[in-house]
């Protein structure tokens, strides 16, 4: 038996692709607490989103890229880039956490490997195979459906036992009926087409009444509208593409960051009430060099920022043990010195979002990269 | 799980080939059909011979968007609203050429004669990728391909290798053009403009082209290389550049970081072009180059997880011939890894769209518009949005909304077709003594004709070579 089902409003395809793959991918859990993750892939420039105007260092490096708006100061040390205007007074309102100088155990500098280990949890690329994202649904209290996923693809994140749907939205004429029923037909016995096909049909059910363009803020309010169906996904997972400003950083940046900041809006104003119960993380694969390079960009590095957001997130605070940006204090003569482990927030801020025991949730989801201590205290129980 | 198992009839036409065609006799002899297509390539087919001239297109729309500047300083209101105007003129020139740059790929994959060695022009476009992210590089794509790939699928690895990193699609895309010596002439020059050195290119070459990750060069080896590479542009795009061929490399020796540099523990002594030249050689020639070839060779027709006793044989093969690509290809055609019954690879979006159309008569993609069809599949032709270019496991295609978007595409393709074709015989010539009895049963029952060729196209035996 095939559900019915709708066709979708316009599709903008290719519109913000740059930004955006056309791809959500989310998880259900009998919960009504939700975790997002963000992926900026292509290592996000973590000195220029969340600026430390307030190291001696920080003008005389980066004069070039900040020109005369050195953005939204949130306190002595810190000043977060003018674009982001919604997470500015979601941390006025204390619903925006920023950790700094924070990296995953990834210490080279390739974009590929960086985001294996970052959505593996492992400490060396391609060691583990499934994404943390996928154990950490395998944690939760199972809904009746498993797990759901949306995206045309499941990100490596997202990989693993839990079977995961995905969905994205879509220009095409939807087959009929007969043709539907014998594909079924077919794939019934295949292990790999089965699972996919069924996933496949059963998010299509869900998405009926959901727009489906691809800018930002659409996708955002699509996020918000499967993350809000009473048998819904709980867990979700987003990638922005773009981050890897080595040119032109100061537009292309402030570009992005507008994009990041008009999703955030919409997925907050769309989960309305939900929103007290739901944290977002965004994070990426490595920062970037702290000198400005010869093209007006920046090349590849260590530390980043990661942001937790949130109406429950213990926010309006920037957690940073500062390591400084003079010479001596970089890591490789280079890069920000990371002094924060990224999957120790990720294991902290996930368990603390999903009621989970941070130490078993730093164990399932970070096993292979050696002894991680969750940072506690990031969210409200 | 029935384990369909293909004909070696079928393994040529499907896992070397592009699909079989209705009017293909199954090879008689597998092997010999495919090193046989050799001698049949066509470098520069009709449709990429007749493409516009991209330098001039990326040209005009460089010239359009200083226009646009300039006025916006001047602050001139009127005339700005036309330079935009002229500027987005330019830009969708830049579309047109992309798109007639897609057509002409396709137009090759359907009318060639030589389906084995396309395949292999489709896996160096990707493996060195550039991608169609800004306008400049959107202009260049097809001539990427037909200038830097083509011309060397059958030639040598380090051939090709200096034809993809000196075409101006890969020196714009890898911001080659704007990195600078810091101790040049040029820098010294303009000491107020802080230009300098940019290591994208260089990380990309040993990183992706030819190395591979985690090889064992360090950062300092990357920012040695990007050194040396200083100075490698385009004749009549660069930063300053006003005259000259925009289609064509040129070597900046005030932009050149002046001394010897050292990588990989060698010294590079050579004066300016010579020096980047032969460390680019160097790399292509070394071990661990040979090995990370090997294996994406392997994953593309053995299977995601490749048999490491074929990925030291390929790296044997490349190492002794100097990297000489129709050697490489015969070891692999000679593999009886290769040659394994069970599908070894999910189709992507790519492959499945050709093999389909190949499959349905296809000779060329005519109004069909390829380029917004590979879009809603999920793989824009030449915009992998990243230097890695497309992933090369079923993992990263096989998802359920993609599974979902080929079966609406297969009615779409089918639709037209109902009078003409009848998948009852037409699926077993394009899979000679290898279909699946429950395809073919599925097929004979379903409720029209068209209805049935869609259902050929999504089979669990189409999705797979």
């Amino acid at each position: 038996m095939i559900a019915r089902r709708h066709l979708l409003s316009a599709a903008a395809l290719g519109a913000g692709a740059l930004f955006v793959s056309p791809g959500i991918a989310l998880a259900t859990a009998a919960t009504e607490r939700r975790f997002v993750f963000i992926i900026q892939r292509g290592a996000a420039d973590g000195l220029d989103v969340l600026r430390p105007t307030g190291d001696p260092a920080f003008a005389g490096l980066r004069a070039r890229l900040i020109g005369e708006t050195p953005g939204i100061k949130l306190d002595a040390m810190f000043s977060l880039h003018p674009a982001l205007v919604e997470i500015g007074k979601m941390y006025a309102r204390q619903q925006a956490l920023f950790v700094h100088a924070v990296a995953s155990p990834y210490r080279d500098r390739s974009h590929f490997d960086g985001q294996n280990v970052l959505e593996t949890g492992g400490a060396q690329p391609y060691v583990v195979r499934d994404g943390w994202l996928n154990r950490l649904v395998a944690m939760l209290p199972r809904a009746s459906d498993d797990a759901i996923a949306i995206a045309a693809t499941v990100p490596t994140a997202l990989r693993g036992s839990v079977q995961v749907a995905s969905y994205a939205p879509s220009a095409l004429p939807h087959a009929a009926d007969d043709l539907m029923t014998r594909v079924t037909a077919l794939y019934e016995a295949d292990p790999q087409l089965h699972p996919l096909w069924a996933s496949a049909l059963e998010t299509r059910g869900l998405a009926t009444d959901v727009g489906a363009r691809q800018d930002p803020a659409s996708l955002g309010t699509l996020t918000a509208g499967f993350l809000t169906k009473p048998n819904g996904p709980r867990i979700a997972m987003l990638e922005t593409l773009g981050w890897d400003t080595h040119n032109a950083q100061a537009g292309r940046l402030a570009n992005q960051l507008r994009n990041l900041d008009a999703m955030l809006a919409a997925l907050r104003d769309g989960l309305g009430a939900a929103w007290a119960t739901t944290t977002v993380l965004v994070a990426t694969e490595f920062g970037r060099t702290v000198a400005v390079n010869g093209t007006g960009g920046t090349d590849h590095g260590t530390g980043s920022v990661a942001m937790l957001l949130g109406g429950a997130v213990q926010g309006g605070r920037v957690v940073a043990d500062w390591p400084g940006l003079a010479p001596g204090r970089l890591y490789d003569a280079r890069d920000l010195r990371p002094t924060a482990a990224l999957d120790a927030l990720i294991a902290g801020a996930a368990a603390e979002s999903l009621g989970l025991d941070p130490a078993r949730v730093g164990r399932t989801l970070f096993a292979k990269s050696g002894a991680v201590t969750p940072i506690t205290g990031l969210i409200r129980s | 799980m029935p384990s369909p198992s293909l004909s070696p009839a079928a393994i040529a036409l499907n896992r070397f080939g592009l699909g079989a065609r209705s009017d293909d006799a199954a090879p008689a002899d597998p092997k010999r059909w495919l090193t046989d297509q050799f001698g049949r390539f066509e470098v520069r087919p009709a449709g990429f011979a007749a493409l516009d001239d991209a330098g001039l297109a990326a040209q005009r729309y460089r010239e359009a968007q200083q226009a646009v500047r300039q006025m916006a300083r001047q602050e001139a209101a009127t005339d700005a609203t036309d330079m935009k105007a002229a500027r987005k003129d330019s830009r969708q020139d830049l579309q047109a050429l992309y798109r007639a740059g897609v057509q002409a790929r396709a137009d090759s994959a359907l009318a060639t004669a030589a389906p084995f060695v396309e395949r292999m022009v489709h896996f160096w476009a990707n493996h060195f990728c550039v991608s169609v992210d800004t306008p400049p590089v959107t202009a260049f794509a097809g001539a990427f391909e037909r200038d830097a790939i083509r011309p060397h699928v059958l030639g040598s690895f380090a051939d090709m290798a200096l034809a993809a990193e000196r075409h101006p699609a890969m020196l714009l895309y890898l911001n080659q053009v704007q990195s600078i010596g810091p101790g040049s002439p040029a820098a010294a020059r303009n000491p107020d403009r802080k230009r300098g050195l940019n290591e994208n290119l260089a990380r990309e070459i040993m990183e992706l082209h030819t190395l591979g990750v985690r090889s064992g060069y360090t950062q300092a080896d990357v920012t040695e290389f990007a050194r040396a590479l200083t100075g490698w542009s385009v004749e009549g795009l660069g930063p300053g550049a006003r005259q000259g061929d925009p289609n064509a490399f040129a070597f900046r020796a005030r932009q050149h970081e002046p001394g010897e540099r050292t990588i990989l523990g060698k010294r590079y002594a050579q004066p300016g072009d010579a020096q980047g030249r032969a460390a680019l050689l160097d790399f292509a020639a070394a071990p661990a180059t040979a090995t990370h070839i090997a294996t994406k060779l392997a994953r593309h027709f053995a299977g995601d997880d490749p048999p490491r006793a074929l990925i030291a044989r390929l790296a044997d093969s490349f190492t002794r011939s100097k990297g000489d690509l129709p050697t490489l290809y015969a070891t692999l055609i000679a593999a009886p890894e290769a040659w394994v019954p069970t599908p070894t690879k999910f189709k992507t979006p790519w492959e499945w769209t050709i093999s389909s159309l190949r499959g349905l008569g296809y000779r060329q993609a005519g109004r069909m518009q390829i380029a917004t069809l590979q879009t809603q599949l999920g793989q824009r032709v030449w915009k992998p949005g990243a230097p890695a270019g497309w992933d090369d496991i079923a993992a990263s295609w096989a998802g359920p909304d993609a599974l979902l978007r080929r079966v609406e595409v297969a009615q779409r393709l089918a639709a037209p077709l109902g009078e003409r074709l009848d998948a009852r015989t037409l699926a077993p010539k394009l899979l000679p003594a290898s279909l699946g009895a429950a395809t073919a049963d599925q097929i004979s029952r379903a409720e029209s004709p068209a209805g049935a060729l869609a259902l050929m196209l999504v089979a669990p035996d189409f999705l797979r070579r």
